[in-house]
């Protein structure tokens, strides 16, 4: 830990790395391929889910969907995200993922901003939802 | 143990907050992520909780109750909601950043002036992703004012990075802050040109 009243603090080193990178920039990765390995990743590559991806229940539980699907289902008969539901089912998000991947591939749900539309609309953002946030946000 | 659903010990303002299984209605389509990231004990939690309009939530992501992410939400009319995911701030759980950084639209670097280079890492994590964030500085009441000249020198901040101070335990200072980075965003975005940004 440093002392407030230390003299001048280092700065964030790798400055000349960075500013190389920014020369380059849209040639590469821009993870540069840092990515952590598999196994680590909150929620696997190929999914559509988001943490943040909305689901909404399109049918009731049919009476031979297993338990945990069906509780699954339930929560969502109403929009909430993907990180919404693990939280209030107390499962882990990749259980949760998975789970609503099958519900998917039955028809039982409805998905509002999949991972990869989550992903362009973060690349490009669109100034009219923006507006609306800040609009939002100022009401509070 | 039940890590689910996590209290906050206090909040200033004892706000009445809605059931944590709100749900949204049923024209919410658009969901918008933002993420609340620093170091280890910042207030990362606690902005989350505050800004929040439901009751702190925590969504697992491995086993144990610190490997989990703050989840806060703020809707926005009847179609769009704000997220916010605040994931846990020690080094050997930053994994759990690398899988939530895809999508997101911005973050908000949480610092403690005291401790200032304990938001290296995820500075330089949201500059390798391409992520737009602002920083704010947590003012704790034993720390030092710490201009912002000289915290942007330290942290290494371009001009455009904006750097606010703010009191993550007051909801409507919170508040401030993301309005902070959407402000920014909306100032930046109709010239912002990069590249998609590939799913992990
Ligand atoms: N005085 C004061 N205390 C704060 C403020 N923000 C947070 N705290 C306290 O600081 C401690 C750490 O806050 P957290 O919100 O848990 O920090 P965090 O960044 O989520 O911590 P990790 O998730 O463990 O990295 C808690 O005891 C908070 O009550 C603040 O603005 N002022
Ligand atoms: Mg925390």
């Amino acid at each position: 830990m440093q002392h407030p009243d230390a003299p001048p603090r280092s700065a964030r080193p790798g400055r000349e790395e960075r500013t190389a990178r920014a020369a380059t920039a849209g040639d590469a990765d821009p993870r540069g391929g840092q990515g952590p390995p598999a196994p680590l990743r909150l929620v696997a590559a190929r999914t559509a889910f988001d943490l943040a991806t909305l689901v909404f229940a399109t049918s009731a539980a049919p009476a031979d969907l297993p338990p945990e699907q069906a509780a699954l289902l339930r929560a969502c008969a109403r929009p909430l995200s993907v990180a919404e539901l693990s939280a209030h089912l107390g499962l882990p998000l990749r259980t949760v993922v998975a789970l609503l991947g099958e519900l998917h591939a039955r028809g039982h749900v409805e998905l509002r901003g999949t991972r990869e539309e989550q992903c362009r609309a973060a690349s490009h953002p669109d100034p009219t939802i923006l507006k609306a946030l800040i609009d939002g946000l100022q009401r509070l | 143990m039940d890590y689910s659903v996590y209290e906050l010990p206090s909040l200033s303002s004892p706000s009445p907050r809605p059931s944590p299984r709100d749900p949204l209605p049923d024209s919410a389509e658009r969901s918008v992520k933002v993420l609340v990231v620093g170091g280890f004990g910042v207030g990362k939690t606690t902005l989350v909780g505050s800004a929040s309009e439901i009751r702190p939530l925590r969504a697992a992501a491995g086993t144990g109750p610190r490997v989990a992410v703050d989840v806060g939400r703020v809707t926005c009319g009847g179609r769009l909601v704000l997220y916010l995911f605040g994931p846990p701030g020690q080094q050997h759980l930053w994994f759990l950043l690398d899988g939530v950084l895809d999508g997101a639209i911005g973050a908000v670097v949480l610092v403690d002036t005291r401790r200032l280079h304990d938001s290296f890492p995820a500075v330089d994590r949201l500059e390798r992703g391409g992520v737009p964030f602002v920083v704010a500085a947590n003012l704790f009441p034993d720390a030092p004012l710490c201009p912002a000249g000289d915290l942007r020198a330290t942290l290494d901040l371009p001009g455009s990075v904006p750097v606010v101070t703010c009191d993550a335990r007051r909801p409507g200072s919170s508040r401030g802050v993301l309005l902070t980075l959407l402000r920014h965003l909306h100032t930046t975005a109709p010239r912002r040109n990069t590249p998609p940004r590939r799913a992990m």
